[in-house]
């Protein structure tokens, strides 16, 4: 299924307009705010996809925090919470361990139905059944802001230093 | 000679449902039409130390305990409980100048029990305040009320209570303290699993379980274990807890 690309009924206020590359399902339009919204405190947020990394299941935190609702959600591609400011680079290295069945750790800018962004401490593993890999399961935790700050700067680094964009399917 | 086959239950059981899991042995012996021996470990070493040993044959096993069990030793989940939830309260002294997690600083003193997935989960919810195992200072102590306790004595700064056991707190002790996050997990949870000896009566114990509110006294003795019944549990449901169970102990 292609992502829709963005439109300007669902985002409050100014927005930025970014097209982006996602790695095999092509250019998406997305609207960018620069309102954050705070990691709820003691959730998880929860999805599993398959190994295209569509989504198959999500919990309710997933469903509130993302702005989409279930129906939109459940197969969607993952990247569907992709943010023009996250570095293609990072998504690479995360289908780069998932797929070699790998654990995947990191720091993601997430973006919203509405346009607006949280960020998640993300940890992605392979789900095994049978010795085969069938699937993933995201889960993401309320990240500390020290490590939000060090990301922005890392990510702003990544980004400038990115010649052609490796845009996959996200965490 | 008949077989008598092992129950036990995951140490961090509260102390007001010991009694509850007695009677639940003596009724699962009565429908189920087999001998069982009730071992309550007071330690989870101990207990684990029995399940390598292969003693164990059912156990109402915590969500920490249950990926080990299916995946190194073959058990298989059957049920979960309903009306209970495996929730973290983290809390502080009420008059502590901590307002919220993100206060808390570097060697902050944590009191906890050694209850594995309420200390997992614990330490989890503060890592927004770049809190981590190698900087903060662990308390283990025996039970909720001693965790309650440190807190109160000001030898802890931060405690780690399971939902169950800080609703079970006395009010005048609640009142001198102060939740400052509880988490709201809800997919990790406690499940009854059946052992490699048993699991030719896996089917009959789920059935049993989920009959067990109509079935004679089923009833009391749920809520002498302080559930509102039993729910099944299929492979996948178990395969998707230990998944993020190991996304949570993934460091």
């Amino acid at each position: 299924m292609m992502l829709r690309d963005m439109q300007p009924a669902a985002v409050a206020g100014e927005f930025r307009e970014y097209h982006i590359n996602l790695y095999g399902f092509g250019a998406r339009k997305v609207l960018v705010t620069d309102e954050e919204v705070p990691y709820p405190d003691g959730k998880l947020i929860v999805s599993r996809t398959d190994t295209r990394g569509i989504i198959t299941h999500c919990n309710q935190s997933f469903v509130e925090m993302s702005g989409h609702s279930r129906e939109a959600l459940i197969g969607a591609e993952h990247s569907i919470l992709r943010h023009p400011d996250m570095p293609g680079v990072a998504f690479k290295s995360l289908w780069d361990d998932i797929e070699a069945g790998r654990i995947w750790h990191g720091y993601v800018k997430n973006l919203r139905g509405d346009g607006k962004f949280y960020w998640v401490y993300a940890t992605v593993i392979p789900n095994v059944r049978d010795g085969r890999v069938v699937g993933y399961t995201s889960v993401r935790r309320k990240p500390s802001r020290t490590k939000i700050r060090e990301s922005i700067a890392l990510y702003q680094q990544l980004k400038a230093q990115e010649g052609s964009h490796w845009d996959g399917p996200e965490a | 000679m008949e077989t008598i086959y092992q129950l036990t239950v995951s140490p961090d059981f509260t102390p007001e449902h010991i009694s509850g899991w007695y009677i639940y042995n003596t009724w699962l012996q009565r429908n189920l039409g087999l001998h069982f021996h009730l071992e309550m470990y007071d330690s989870f070493d101990a207990q684990r130390e029995a399940i390598r040993q292969d003693a164990v044959d059912l156990i109402y096993a915590n969500p920490y305990d249950a990926s080990m069990l299916v995946r190194e030793k073959g058990f298989r989940a059957v049920v979960h409980p309903m009306g209970v939830a495996d929730e973290c309260v983290v809390a502080v002294p009420v008059e502590s100048a901590v307002q919220r997690v993100e206060d808390l600083q570097p060697n902050a003193r944590v009191a906890s029990t050694d209850d594995p997935d309420i200390h997992l989960v614990g330490m989890i919810m503060l890592e927004p305040a770049d809190l981590n195992a190698n900087n903060v200072q662990s308390i283990v102590v025996d039970g909720y009320v001693l965790v309650a306790k440190a807190l109160l004595k000001g030898s802890a700064d931060v405690g780690f209570f399971l939902k169950d056991a800080w609703d079970g707190l006395s009010n005048t002790v609640r009142k001198q303290l102060r939740p400052l996050v509880t988490s709201q997990i809800s997919d990790i949870q406690h499940v009854l699993l059946v052992g490699p000896r048993l699991m030719d009566s896996a089917e009959d114990i789920q059935n049993l379980m989920l009959r067990m509110p109509q079935i004679e006294k089923g009833s009391g003795v749920l809520e002498s274990l302080g559930f509102e019944g039993w729910a099944e549990v299929n492979q996948e449901d178990t395969e998707f807890m230990i998944d993020l169970m190991d996304t949570l102990k993934a460091r």
